[in-house]
């Protein structure tokens, strides 16, 4: 009698227990269209590859400012680079710290195999070889950052489409720099400040513990400048910005004209800064 | 009530000990803490002197939300003077000594704000440039 009615409870919690485990993988399943529908399911992914093969991404509405680096004017002035960065550094108190494993980037200059992995090295010209490519942020338009980030300390503004960072409000946990795909943010392992030559008053450093990365210059845009990396290149038409979604603006006109590629599509991210190399 | 005299005793030592910072001062909670007046002479702040004293604190956080969240960055005029939103574009241009305005009154309150860890005393740019 006491044998029996001990089996019996060990079973029903044995049940339990499974059901409580299966559940949720049932309840994912069933929703799934595929599954849900049967066979109707292979009709989705013949939709989806039709969208894909107009080659229009979808993007999101409003402003979005982007970035078109025309390399062509590089490849015979890597001086205006050096400037350029230098403009960035200065602008944003961004600190030079020597080690490569503590260093600050906001934007840094790069190889092409480094800064487009996915395209083919092989016999590539002399000028792509010699020459070094800008780097920074790609203010994406599907950003991995902002998804991974726990804190909401980076966040898609609304108003402009820049992926902008309350540094107020990071907890250093880098959850943002395992999730973007271009290594464009840095952590500040120490006090970034005996690291900074020359202060810009009108901008704030950073400290021990936050993370960092281009900002896309949003307070000198609030004050009707451009970014500093494009104002120094200004004239030669080496860095264009702009609203990626006007179709009057000087960037869509470069677009427009121009073969232009982005770095790691296949990521996802769908980067707002284009390059012409 | 057992052991009467055992708790009350207790209880006097444990008041006395708790308050013991009050009456070890001799019930003075020391000089009051004079923040320096803004050396250029300004005399109109942003808000008025007891709303500061009481709330500068919310203003800088609802500062902060309004630029870095809200993209809203319109000056502040006061007294035809314009302002930026922000600890350095704002409060430093007229209490340009952090050490005689603000920390005169959060040494004196035992509150220590985080504020200069990223944001530039005109003290800590003097020392930069002399670098
Ligand atoms: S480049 Fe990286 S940091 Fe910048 S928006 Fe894209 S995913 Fe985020
Ligand atoms: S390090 Fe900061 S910005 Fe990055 S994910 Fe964590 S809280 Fe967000």
């Amino acid at each position: 009698m006491m044998d029996n009615k001990r089996r019996k409870f060990l079973k029903m919690a044995g049940a339990t227990v499974l059901a409580g485990i299966s559940a949720p993988a049932i309840v994912k399943l069933s929703s799934n269209p595929a599954v849900a529908a049967g066979d109707g399911g292979h009709e989705a992914p013949a939709a989806a590859h039709a969208a894909t093969d107009t080659h229009d991404e979808e993007q999101s509405s409003g402003v979005r400012l982007g970035m078109v680096i025309d390399m062509r004017k590089f490849y015979q002035n890597q001086g205006m680079l050096d400037e350029a960065i230098a403009a960035c550094i200065k602008a944003h108190n961004v600190p030079q710290i020597p080690d490569p494993k503590s260093e600050i980037k906001w934007i840094w200059k790069a190889g092409f195999g480094n800064v487009f992995p996915e395209h083919s090295q092989k016999l590539r010209s002399e000028k792509v070889k010699d020459n070094q490519f800008p780097a920074l942020c790609n203010h994406c338009d599907n950003p991995s950052c902002v998804k991974a980030c726990p804190t909401k300390a980076t966040f898609v503004v609304e108003k402009n489409g820049i992926v902008a960072m309350d540094f107020h409000r990071c907890i250093g946990c880098r959850f943002c720099m395992a999730a973007c795909p271009y290594g464009a943010r840095s952590f500040n392992w120490q006090d970034p400040r005996p690291f900074i030559k020359e202060y810009n008053v009108n901008f704030p450093t950073r400290g021990r513990g936050v993370v960092e990365k281009c900002n896309f210059c949003g307070e000198r845009l609030a004050l009707g400048l451009e970014p500093a990396c494009v104002e120094v290149c200004k004239g030669t038409g080496a860095m264009v910005f702009g609203d990626l979604n006007d179709p009057h603006s000087e960037i869509r006109k470069v677009l427009d004209q121009e073969f232009t590629i982005q770095r790691k599509p296949a990521a996802g991210t769908k980067p707002s800064v284009f390059y012409i190399v | 009530m057992y052991n009467k005299g055992l708790i009350v005793s207790g209880l006097v030592i444990f008041v006395l000990l708790v308050t013991f910072p009050i009456w070890f001062n001799g019930l003075d909670a020391g000089p009051l803490p004079k923040p320096e007046l803004p050396p250029n002479g300004t005399k109109e702040c942003v808000a008025p002197a007891a709303e500061m004293r009481d709330r500068h604190m919310q203003l800088l956080n609802e500062w902060r939300d309004d630029v870095i969240r809200n993209s809203s960055r319109e000056k502040i005029v006061v007294a035809g003077v314009e302002y930026g939103k922000g600890l350095q574009l704002a409060c430093m241009q007229c209490h340009s000594n952090k050490e005689k305005f603000c920390d005169s009154c959060h040494d004196y309150a035992a509150v220590q704000p985080t504020c200069w860890e990223c944001h530039i005393t005109p003290d800590e740019a003097a020392k930069k440039e002399a670098q």
